[in-house]
């Protein structure tokens, strides 16, 4: 029997679709790898495999608009195996990973071949983003339509800021004519170069070198500027600030086609996280100050943040044991996505009293449907007819995070030490069991 | 020389009239003589004494912090006073001055801080109170009184804030 | 959040390393000034030498080139009859591959009691510092001597004993520090020395590109008119301008700064008649410091040296007596 036409009912969870305004207990059914009904069974269905989900949330999988795998070229801080088994970990069915590999993703035959490595894993959909100029460099333009081709669902400059602004409006100009969304992370290149912490207080205390909010507010300012000259759409990358969420929220009322997602670890921590020079806390953008920390909450509760992600980056000991200017930012994120967002709806969005969705279906929508919507994906929903990527996971269960309870070889997060809530139980691709958690003898 | 006291019989100044008594015949005539108090109680007894003796101009304070035997065990003592020698070690006789001569230790302490400030002439032990105990081969050669004290007891000379020169009194604690 | 506590004191509240200056309570930097008086007398006898660290090895990490610094750890070290070992990593043997903690745990192999570290990057020592505690070697103690831009904390103590043996009384104080502030890990000691120890009034003198932000927060009222803010100071504390200053398009250049900012005669005259002048050295005649001003008589520079032996004994006399 081949898997993919596998019936699998899941019953007695409570389902959170939503894409489709569904919060309550009720059956799943999958079959031919696609769901085909949510509530009564229908008609002449029999199970080939029931998972009883009570006590569980029965969600789409997670749609992660950020995750490093580092192949090609990295693979001595980590691999695909690794990483995509930490996707199915985290519950995470569909990432997007940033083109800064090496070599960098700005050739179809690369990224046809990552695609490749993906799928015989039969694990996670792997969506790249092509790099938007060859090699990052921020001179030539990458081939976009052939890219596109390949399987690149948007065209990104990762982290590395481009200095020429012709570049980018020609650049953004290209994209505009096959409609294609250009991935930008708004921060100037000459503005807090070589800074590792917020520019703020504390940096000064500690003696940090630090990268200004202003750093994002500027390039922001052109970013709009360019959009409204191209009419290219433009998704931004890590928004860091409150300066910059508002300038974002004006740039939405006046109708630019912008969407913006932040870091999971950045809803949570704020530059104080840095406590003794902890590299941990060495990410890029840096944390900021409260009230940025606050804005970020709140742009994610009235819309103005359209999706969080992971910003898997795997880093390992001895990039991060460093003084902490020399270590590498970055914090691994697959496995925690699940419970920093369910964190994120039990220490804030739970307190705003917001009508509409309760503010666990919010915090599942900002890692499923509005993920998918910002990505131009077909996925983050259980409409019936669409692939069946599934995740169940236990909203209540404790977990300590430490190196040994993770899949990925990115073992350093600011979060190392807490314990946190929400495991997921099993996650299911095109519906198929592939990650199922080990049960503790009763 | 003297007989075991009881110590809660100890009258301080009765004993430092005694102590300078002897100190006085035993230093007639000798010279370049110097006298070194041990911070604190030592210092106090020096003090008085080299006021009595009018040797004020050859008087010196020593602390014994920096030359303990215990510092690895119990680190560096909380109060250290700076050691205060303003005359020429070297060919000086020197009284050293403690209050209450016990293990010898710190007597110790305070022969090897004097000689790195140069080579004496001569070292005498002047002590208020001997209460035994010796861990080291250490003797007095002038002392008021000798007593027996519990391991878990220790005598402390205390002196008036009032006064010129503040009144001696020693306590059991 | 970081689940690491403070690494400078031991559970007891005892001074294990020495970090900063900044959460160090009163007591504990008071008690290390007053130690420091008691070691001030020992340079002028026969034989210059306590035997408190006698058969310690200090071993001296400077991955930043000092000779001044290393030295008088260097000097400070043998007066406590301790051992010395100079080890000058430069940039090019680390880039050989060792790590900083591998390199630690080399020299603790080799029965280092004590490390002095200099390190080009903010926050190095206390890599060293949990290192070493996690490793369970709470033995071995790590003295800051200059971490980037953030500490320098045995200048900031010996800053502090010069200004209490001239001043004695830090309550009713005012102080200014001038220059180079933003990269300044000596300024940021001083401000946070002054401010436990109770100066009232701590000020910071310098352009706007030199002024980190966040000073307020840290206590100081900022002046970028030096003429304003000397007037009524009792204590000044020059900073040294480094020539990088220039090529960073941070000031255009050492003549228009001596001339907004050089300490001269005539500015030394709008502090008060008896104030001190300071200065961490080494000086740049002419650039921050007019001569007439570094060799006359209100200059304090030359003693901060000898007070800078004094302090730095109190602090490894004090820390090899702690127990882990």
């Amino acid at each position: 029997m081949k898997l993919a036409s596998m019936n699998l009912h899941i019953k007695n969870g409570r389902v959170i679709d939503p894409a489709n305004g569904i919060d309550g207990v009720s059956d799943l059914f999958i079959a031919d790898g696609k769901v085909l009904a949510i509530g009564a069974a229908p008609a002449g269905y029999t199970a080939d495999l029931s998972i009883d989900a009570t006590g569980l949330i029965v969600s789409p999988g997670f749609v992660d608009l950020s995750a490093r795998l580092r192949e090609p070229g990295y693979e001595y801080k980590a691999t695909l195996e690794s990483e995509m088994q930490a996707a199915m970990q985290g519950g995470v069915t569909s990432l997007v990973c940033p083109p800064d590999t090496d070599p960098v993703l700005d050739e179809p035959g690369l990224v046809e071949m990552l695609k490749h490595r993906a799928k015989t894993l039969n694990q996670a959909h792997v969506h790249p983003l092509g790099a938007l100029t060859v090699g990052l460099k921020g001179q030539a333009l990458t081939e976009m339509a052939e890219l596109t081709e390949a399987g690149c669902i948007g065209f990104s400059h990762a982290e590395v800021p481009i200095e020429d602004t012709t570049v980018l409006l020609r650049a953004m100009q290209y994209a505009k004519t096959f409609e294609y969304t250009v991935w930008l992370r708004p921060q100037d290149a000459h503005i807090g170069r070589g800074g590792i912490a917020h520019a703020g207080p504390l940096a000064s205390r500690l003696g940090l070198s630090g990268v200004p909010v202003m750093s994002e507010t500027i390039a922001l300012h052109t970013i709009f500027e360019l959009m409204r000259a191209t009419g290219a759409r433009v998704h931004l990358c890590r928004m860091s600030s409150a300066a910059g969420l508002e300038l974002v929220r004006a740039a939405k009322r006046e109708g630019l086609p912008v969407t913006c997602d932040v870091g999971a670890h950045h809803i949570h921590m704020t530059d104080a996280d840095i406590g003794f020079f902890d590299s941990n806390a060495r990410v890029t953008p840096p944390f900021r100050s409260q009230r940025d920390r606050d804005a970020i909450r709140a742009g994610l509760l009235d819309g103005t943040v359209d999706a969080m992600c992971s910003d898997h980056t795997p880093v390992d000991d001895d990039e991060k044991l460093l003084p902490f200017g020399e270590a590498s930012p970055g914090a691994t994120g697959l496995e925690l996505l699940l419970s920093l967002a369910l964190k994120w709806a039990d220490d804030y969005a739970a307190g705003q009293h917001a009508a509409g969705a309760s503010p666990l279906a919010r915090a599942v929508a900002s890692i499923t449907s509005d993920a998918a919507r910002v990505a131009g994906l077909d996925s983050g929903t259980l409409s019936v007819g669409s692939v069946a990527d599934v995740c169940l996971f236990d909203p209540a269960a404790r977990w300590t995070v430490q190196a040994s309870a993770l899949a990925s070889q990115g073992k350093h997060t600011p979060f190392i030490g807490y314990e946190l809530s929400g495991q997921v139980q099993a996650t299911i691709v095109a519906g198929h069991v592939a990650y199922q958690r080990a049960v503790a003898p009763r | 020389m003297t007989l075991p006291t009881n110590p809660s019989q100890l009258d301080a100044e009765a004993l430092y009239a005694t102590l300078l008594a002897q100190v006085k015949t035993g230093l007639a005539g000798v010279a370049n003589v110097a006298i070194v108090g041990i911070h604190s109680g030592g210092a106090w007894l020096a003090e008085r004494l080299a006021a009595d003796l009018g040797l004020l101009p050859r008087l010196g304070v020593i602390d014994v912090s920096f030359y303990r035997d215990d510092y690895a065990q119990k680190g560096l003592h909380a109060d250290v006073k700076p050691t205060q020698i303003g005359f020429d070690v070297t060919g000086a006789t020197i009284l050293l001055v403690d209050d209450v001569l016990y293990t010898g230790r710190t007597t110790r302490a305070a022969i090897n801080e004097l000689f790195d400030y140069g080579r004496p002439a001569r070292i005498m032990l002047a002590a208020l109170v001997d209460r035994g105990g010796r861990q080291l081969p250490v003797a007095a050669d002038f002392v008021a009184a000798s007593v027996t004290l519990p391991a878990t007891q220790a005598l402390v000379l205390q002196r008036a804030a009032t006064g010129q020169p503040g009144q001696f009194t020693l306590t059991i604690e | 959040m970081t689940t690491m506590l403070n690494p400078q004191l031991n559970k007891h509240g005892e001074l294990q390393h020495l970090l900063t200056i900044e959460g160090l309570p009163k007591s504990i930097v008071n008690h290390i000034l007053d130690t420091a008086s008691s070691f001030v007398g020992i340079s002028d006898r026969d034989v210059k030498k306590v035997p408190l660290m006698r058969g310690k090895s200090v071993f001296n990490l400077f991955f930043e080139n000092s000779t001044r610094t290393r030295t008088t750890f260097e000097i400070a070290s043998k007066r406590l009859s301790a051992d010395v070992i100079n080890l000058n990593i430069q940039a090019s043997s680390a880039s050989k591959g060792e790590s900083l903690l591998d390199t630690i745990d080399n020299l603790s192999a080799m029965h280092a009691d004590m490390f002095v570290v200099r390190h080009a990057q903010s926050g190095a020592p206390y890599l060293i510092a949990k290192h070493l505690i996690d490793t369970r070697q709470a033995h071995v103690h790590v003295v800051n001597a200059g971490d980037g831009r953030h500490a320098h904390p045995t200048q900031g103590l010996l800053d502090m004993y010069t200004i209490r043996h001239y001043k004695k009384d830090f309550t009713n104080l005012t102080v200014a520090i001038v220059g180079d502030i933003l990269h300044s890990r000596v300024a940021r000691s001083d401000i946070h020395a002054l401010t436990t120890l109770g100066v009232p009034e701590v000020r910071a003198i310098g352009p706007h590109t030199l002024l980190p932000g966040g000073l307020e927060q840290m206590g100081v009222r900022t002046f970028t008119n030096m003429d304003e803010g000397l007037k009524g100071v009792d204590v000044i504390i020059m900073l040294r301008l480094q020539n990088e200053r220039m090529s960073g398009a941070l000031l255009p250049s050492a003549q228009e700064y001596f001339k907004s900012y050089g300490l001269t005669p005539e500015r030394l005259a709008l502090a008060k008649p008896d104030a001190i002048v300071m200065h961490p050295g080494p000086m740049n005649r002419g650039v921050e410091i007019d001569s007439a001003v570094a060799d006359g008589p209100q200059a304090v520079i030359l003693p901060q040296v000898t007070f800078g032996i004094a302090v730095r004994m109190a602090v490894m006399s004090i820390l090899a007596g702690t127990q882990g």
